[in-house]
């Protein structure tokens, strides 16, 4: 019995955190916010290291690993802040296509030459704006908060969960751009009028295992903003002074971050365990994803705000660069489902609604 | 991430499920048929279900420390909700220090009465002057002739009342440092010179008490460990003691109550869990619950597979355990709104009142072992490396 990351999945956190020390500094990511450099130059690199086909079959040019890593990469990603299509295009898309048999397109998003943004908010919590109506396989309307605003296909789930794939460039498609809080990502809306789209899947689980999956690195992503939130603070409580004496020795900060570990710490088992029942324990995955991305929102939002109040005046100003790890927290609260919205999931999945 | 024991495991597992199946008609009830709890005690440690790796000569069972087997025990006799034997302080806490500390003639007289049943003990650590701050406590041992002459007075002494021994922290090197002139005694509690005094707690019940020394005389050897080292041995044991105030497996249990609870009681004729707000709010715990579980399955691991790490899982968990469990119990009384103040005898009261007074017995352990403001200057001087208050000089 061994509960946690193996030698194998620590070496991967490792490499990947060194890598990204070095190569994705928040200067860098400042670039990318300000459109200065494109996320795509990122995702290149990032293609380098095997992320994109991480979870893509070894026949289809991926790397053919588990749910567990790509835990361990959303959280490594989320810790240097980093521009990316992960979510997307290295878990949510793969998952769903190879669950539906579709592996067309699998060899390309694994060599990071197609990138597929996810549209399924016509499931989770629609807004009145949103709504899309099928007809055989034509689609017409809009989906917001799409996920990616530079990929090349998306895929796309009506209210029964179903799943469509169209191409970015598709006649009656337009794609706008829609601003968020979080730069560090983007989002679009689709606005699809009579757009011919290829039929995915009419198999709900196969959105669900996208879905559940992209839940639990959304929690592997608040995880590891909230490490290097908890990080940066004690770093710079150690080093501010006032009153003759750095703050870190004043018990009034010293609680602050010891709040943050003791809600924090428990939370990566709960992640750790969520992501290995993705591929071991399907009847609990459901309940898991749902409990843990919205146990990571909460403690997730916690750590946010009292990490910049450790920091004073100054993790509230633009130089030191901490609220682009407060705002990354604040969108994977959202997406895919608000902590209310995913605690009424768990009930209803446990037979209590 | 590997979730199996294997087959010797898996053996092992359907051993403990047989003896339950047999024996569990025998615990310790009200009915006239069963065992007496320390007849069930004798039964227990003969099988190897409790003093497991006590050694035999001891009193114990003998086997060799194999912290699944535990486990395993620990989870098959909380599933069939069987009496897992005798606990309390003397063979949760004296027993294990006497075994690593204690000098063969301790080992002898007190391990198998203790693990028998036959000798309850006490603790007596805290005083009034000498709370989170432990080392600065007051209750002197003078040595005169053979004997040790002890006066002061120890507060929060659970069991004192029905205690044959204590355990019991006395200051004996006046002129040493705080932490090095505390020695460790062992002594009768019929004792002349001895008085308990009973505490009522806010639970109405007097789980603890006062107990106050005067001219108490102790023969010279009945002490652990040499003078001096009381607050090395007092340490070992209160480390044991933190992460047991709150498992993760019983904050399970409670939850499933909870959730009983909010299936049968009704507002309004609507069910609780009927209720979008009580459900939420159940939702938020229950993600907590399953958080500190997952905690606990990680530092059993990092205790069987060595060179693992739990990182800062274990530091926390009397801080964030204790806090747990104390909002679970207010989720169920005000999920049962007014019939969830009743108390003692008010015939509508549910769960026997044990919402409330674990509710209230929480909010106790909160405070004892370390208070939660305690756990977060070790969380952050221990776990995080950031610097202890500076001090300020003695009175």
């Amino acid at each position: 019995m061994e509960f946690g990351l193996s030698q194998e999945q620590i070496m991967l956190q490792d490499m990947t955190n060194k890598y990204l020390a070095e190569q994705v500094s928040l200067e860098r990511v400042r670039k990318v916010v300000s459109s200065e450099i494109s996320d795509e130059e990122i995702w290149q690199e990032l293609t380098e290291l095997g992320i994109p086909g991480l979870m893509i079959p070894e026949a289809n040019g991926g790397v053919g690993l588990g749910a567990l890593d790509a835990a361990v990469i959303a959280e490594c990603l989320a810790y240097h802040v980093t521009p990316s299509a992960f979510l997307s295009s290295a878990v949510m898309a793969p998952v769903a296509l190879i669950a539906a048999g579709k592996d067309e397109l699998l060899a390309a998003i694994a060599a990071g030459e197609q990138r597929v943004g996810i549209a399924f908010g016509e499931t989770i919590g629609a807004r009145r704006e949103a709504g899309i109506a099928v007809i055989g396989s034509v689609l017409s309307g809009k989906c917001l908060f799409v996920l990616d605003s530079q990929a090349d296909h998306y895929l796309i789930a009506d209210k029964d969960k179903n799943l469509y794939l169209v191409a970015a460039s598709a006649q009656g498609l337009q794609r706008n751009s829609l601003t968020t809080v979080d730069k560090t990502r983007t989002t679009c809306e689709l606005v699809l009028d009579q757009v011919e789209a290829e039929v995915i899947s009419n198999d709900p689980a196969v959105y669900t295992r996208s879905l559940d999956l992209g839940r639990v690195m959304q929690a592997a992503d608040t995880l590891g903003a909230a490490q290097s939130m908890l990080d940066q603070s004690v770093v710079y409580a150690k080093q501010r002074e006032q009153f003759n004496r750095v703050i870190a020795s004043f018990q009034a900060v010293k609680h602050m971050c010891a709040d943050m570990v003791a809600n924090l710490e428990p939370c990566r088992s709960l992640v750790w365990y969520a992501a290995h029942a993705m591929d071991q324990v399907p009847e609990e995955a459901r309940l898991m994803a749902c409990h843990t991305k919205a146990h990571l929102s909460e403690v997730g939002k916690a750590v946010a705000k009292t990490a910049t109040e450790v920091h004073g005046g100054m993790g509230f100003t633009d130089l030191v660069g901490l609220h682009y790890w407060f705002k990354r927290i604040g969108a994977n609260r959202q997406l895919l489902g608000s902590p209310e919205l995913l605690r009424n999931e768990a009930a209803k999945i446990q037979g209590f609604v | 991430m590997d979730l199996s024991f294997g087959i010797e495991y898996t053996n092992f597992r359907e051993e403990v499920k047989d003896f339950i199946d047999q024996h569990q008609d025998k615990q310790p009830s009200a009915t006239t048929e069963s065992m007496s709890a320390i007849e069930w005690q004798k039964l227990l440690i003969d099988n190897g279900y409790h003093s497991r790796t006590i050694p035999r000569e001891y009193g114990g069972f003998g086997a060799e420390p194999d912290i699944i087997k535990s486990r395993i025990i620990a989870e098959e006799f909380s599933r069939a909700r069987i009496n897992t034997g005798l606990g309390g302080q003397g063979i949760s806490m004296l027993v294990p220090v006497l075994l690593e500390m204690g000098s063969e003639e301790q080992k002898q007289q007190f391990v198998r009465t203790t693990i028998g049943g036959e000798m309850v003990w006490c603790q007596g650590y805290s005083e009034p002057g000498a709370g989170s701050d432990l080392a600065s406590l007051t209750t002197k041992a003078e040595l005169d002739g053979d004997e040790w002459v002890i006066n002061g007075q120890k507060i929060w002494t659970s069991t004192a009342q029905l205690a044959d021994w204590i355990f019991c922290l006395v200051r004996t090197e006046p002129e040493a440092s705080k932490h090095q002139g505390i020695s460790f005694l062992l002594f009768d509690m019929k004792t002349p010179g001895i008085e308990v005094r009973p505490l009522v707690d806010m639970t109405g019940s007097a789980n603890f008490n006062e107990v106050f020394f005067t001219d108490v005389r102790v023969p010279k050897d009945q002490i652990v460990g040499k003078r001096g080292q009381g607050w090395q041995v007092a340490n070992a044991i209160l480390g044991h003691e933190r992460g047991s105030l709150a498992p993760p497996e019983a904050a399970k249990s409670r939850l499933e109550g909870v959730i009983r609870l909010m299936q049968s009681e009704t507002i309004g004729g609507e069910k609780v869990i009927d209720n979008p707000v009580f459900r939420d709010r159940l939702m938020s715990i229950q993600g907590r619950v399953l958080a500190m579980q997952f905690n606990d399955m990680r530092l059993f691991s990092a205790r069987i597979n060595k060179g693992q790490s739990a990182g800062m899982a274990g530091i926390i968990v009397k801080l964030m355990g204790t806090e747990l469990r104390h909002e679970l119990e207010a989720l169920a009384i005000d999920a049962m709104g007014e019939i969830g103040l009743s108390y003692e005898d008010n015939p509508y009261i549910r769960g026997e009142g044990s919402w409330q007074y674990l509710y209230m017995y929480f909010l106790g352990l909160i405070i004892g072992g370390g208070t939660s403001q305690i756990q977060k200057n070790i969380i952050s001087e221990r776990g995080l490396g950031m610097p202890k208050e500076p001090k300020v000089d003695a009175k």
